[in-house]
């Protein structure tokens, strides 16, 4: 039996090869005739093509190999993705056998969105303008870290609650599981999210932008499940959360968040939550600006007072320059939205048919309405809103338009169920000030405007001009 | 009368027996199937002093919790050279393009005030920061940048001494210790407001 399956193997080894050796001449011929096409990947300047990934010669290299297995010393597959050879015609031979990913999956070699980091490297951005409906994929998840990701042994590690508490109580990964979980599907976003944008457009696409937010179905337990068991002593007030990373990062919490919709949260979209995403579990408090899920979390200790900490002093407070005076525990992220496409850095082929989409989403609740604009914000127009409309989660829009080849700046404005809508640039700096330099404009939400230009170009814009 | 037979009918040890069956499965299905959520739970495993003194740093405004030792301006000049200067500038005003660092504005540690009502802020230790309890808080848990967590009580204490010093805070003479640093009082510490939001826009 084992010479029969080597023969069968060697025979499948050479028609791979003989495959491979016609795609790749079709591929060094045909590779820019099929990739300058305008109306498909162009329309996505951000999106890489195979032949920024690979150029055609190394391509070629790459996939004469001599297995199916995936060789992921040498593969050339972008992020998530393993590289596998391509047929000539994908109905003629089997495909890969099932388990030669080892059990766990991988996304198409040919697609290739990635998340992008700032230049110090303390963020990495979600590629919003090519995501679909409202999960992001758990990979390209926004990052923002304060001392890099820590890789942790569940095994190991401990979530200590103390302070004003009847009985100090220490969990472990597995004793957290055992307690009643719940899931929900929010969104996150950093409080710094376009805070550079206030004063003048200066991110070329809205993944520079916007991509610090991101959504995902979070499963833990209630915060409020453990403070049960532990019993609060009289005078509780807050609570420090405290992580295991490099920053041993700190943030005092409000005891009546911790007593309503806060979660301790292990897994994300199904599965355990990302090292990046504070593996083995982090602190989830909904609607609230992100730095405070506390990640990688070791510590929570209940007090009378907040700790003024310095991510809650130094950083993450508001600076209103009118006066000179900073707001302090400033939680809540208030309603927003972006349109996704298109947005900065996309070129539309031509006029005709499009349909605008993006996305909306409020710290206090679920979108009541999202209101599009194509010229400029003079006249505004209801969006479709695809369900599942969910409180504090991303809502996808949708707005049908047939462009007619003139210049139009296009503007997306949400509302929440409490009825605050999004501002305009210059309703926040009226109210809070001008910032030009040495700070952040936290919480800054509002309306974003993109220009599109006759040739069907599409520039971030700033009502400033 | 006329309704007598039809009494008769539904006797009570009928209805009774009928009673007892729909009880019982009601209970038997309750028990099966549906026990509820206990109103205790008791996973995880009491927390011991040991396993909360070892993490437990966190150093609140009033200074409960600061550790004993103490440091000087002359010690933490020493310090801050060998351990600081090198991202936060010889002379304090932070570095400018260091790469994989946070941008050099940031890293400035003094100078700044009255620059806060100002469309360009100058926001440092001096100008900014309302507590210099957090100063020695922070330093202990994420400073130095390469190996954070490796200053000795007495360290952190001078080189808060040496920044406040040089951010003219307090005197260069000044010993700082868990007595003395809580009392500090930082210029901007009445520069903070709650968070008057939801906004109304004109």
């Amino acid at each position: 039996m084992s010479s029969v399956s080597s023969e069968r193997t060697d025979a499948t080894t050479t028609a791979i090869e003989e495959a491979l050796g016609r795609i790749g001449e079709r591929i060094s011929e045909g590779e820019a005739t099929a990739e300058v096409c305008k109306c498909k990947e162009g329309m996505f300047a951000l999106a890489a093509t195979r032949r920024q990934l690979f150029g055609g010669a190394g391509f070629i290299a790459a996939v004469g190999m001599t297995t199916m297995l995936p060789r992921t010393g040498e593969a050339k597959a972008p992020p998530g993705a393993v590289e596998y050879p391509v047929p000539a015609d994908s109905t003629k031979e089997q495909g890969r056998m099932m388990g030669v990913d080892g059990g766990y999956g991988s996304r198409s070699q040919f697609e290739s969105e990635v998340r992008w980091a700032n230049p110090t490297r303390t963020a990495a951005f979600t590629p919003l303008q090519s995501g679909y409906g409202i999960i992001t994929p758990s990979g390209l998840h926004y990052e923002r870290h304060h001392g890099g990701i820590p890789n942790i042994d569940p095994a190991r590690h401990r979530l200590v609650l103390h302070g004003l508490v009847d009985r100090p109580m220490k969990y472990s990964l597995a004793d957290l599981k055992r307690f009643p979980t719940v899931s929900r599907t929010y969104f996150m976003e950093c409080s710094g999210t376009t805070g550079s944008e206030i004063m003048k457009a200066r991110e070329p696409t809205v993944q520079r932008t916007h991509g610090l937010v991101s959504t995902s179905e979070w499963t833990g337990v209630p915060l409020s499940t453990l403070l049960r068991q532990i019993g609060l002593k009289p005078g509780a007030a807050w609570v420090l959360a405290e992580g295991a990373d490099a920053a041993v990062m700190t943030r005092s919490v409000p005891i009546d968040k911790c007593l309503s919709d806060a979660l301790i949260v292990f897994a994300q979209n199904g599965e355990a939550i990302r090292p990046e995403q504070g593996y083995p579990m982090r602190l989830f408090l909904p609607g609230w600006e992100g730095n405070i899920s506390i990640k990688w979390l070791r510590r929570l200790e209940v007090s009378d007072k907040p700790y003024y900490t310095r991510e809650e002093t130094s950083k993450y407070t508001d600076l209103i320059t009118k006066n000179g005076k900073a707001r302090m525990f400033t939680f809540t992220m208030e309603a927003k939205s972006v349109i996704t496409f298109p947005s900065g850095d996309m070129k539309l082929p031509g006029a005709g048919f499009y349909e605008i989409t993006g996305l909306a989403w409020s710290g206090r609740g679920k979108i009541a309405r999202v209101e599009v604009s194509i010229d400029g914000g003079k006249n505004w127009s209801l969006a479709a809103l695809q369900d599942p409309v969910l409180p504090i989660c991303q809502t996808r829009f949708r707005f049908p338009w047939i462009w007619d080849g003139m210049p139009a700046v296009i503007q997306s404005r949400a509302t929440d169920e409490t009825g605050y809508s999004q501002p305009t640039h210059q309703q926040l700096i009226d109210e809070r000030g001008p910032l030009e330099s040495g700070s952040l404009f936290y919480h800054m939400n509002a309306i974003q405007s993109w220009a599109i230009a006759a040739d069907g170009s599409v520039k971030n814009v700033h009502p400033s001009g | 009368m006329c309704t007598r037979p039809v009494d008769r009918v539904a006797s009570p040890q009928w209805v009774w027996m009928l009673a007892a069956i729909v009880i019982f499965v009601a209970v038997a299905h309750n028990v099966a199937y549906a026990q509820g959520y206990p109103t205790k739970l008791e996973f995880g495993t009491p927390a011991t002093e040991q396993d909360i003194a070892a993490i437990a740093i966190a150093i609140p405004a009033d200074g409960t919790g600061l550790p004993a030792g103490n440091g000087d301006y002359t010690k933490g000049k020493a310090v801050y050279e060998a351990q600081c200067a090198a991202c936060h500038g010889a002379d304090l005003m932070g570095v400018v393009g260091l790469p994989n660092m946070p941008a050099g504005a940031q890293l400035r540690l003094i100078g700044g005030r009255g620059t806060l009502a100002s469309r360009n802020p100058v926001m440092t230790v001096e100008s900014y920061w309302p507590y210099a309890t957090t100063l020695f808080d922070y330093i202990r848990r994420a400073m130095p940048f390469a190996t954070p967590g490796s200053l000795t009580a007495d360290e952190i204490y001078a080189v808060s001494a040496y920044i406040l010093a040089e951010a003219k805070i307090i005197d260069k003479s000044m010993v700082l210790d868990a007595q003395t640093l809580p009392r500090v009082e930082m210029p901007n510490r009445h520069g903070f407001v709650p968070d008057p939001r939801p906004e109304v826009f004109k």
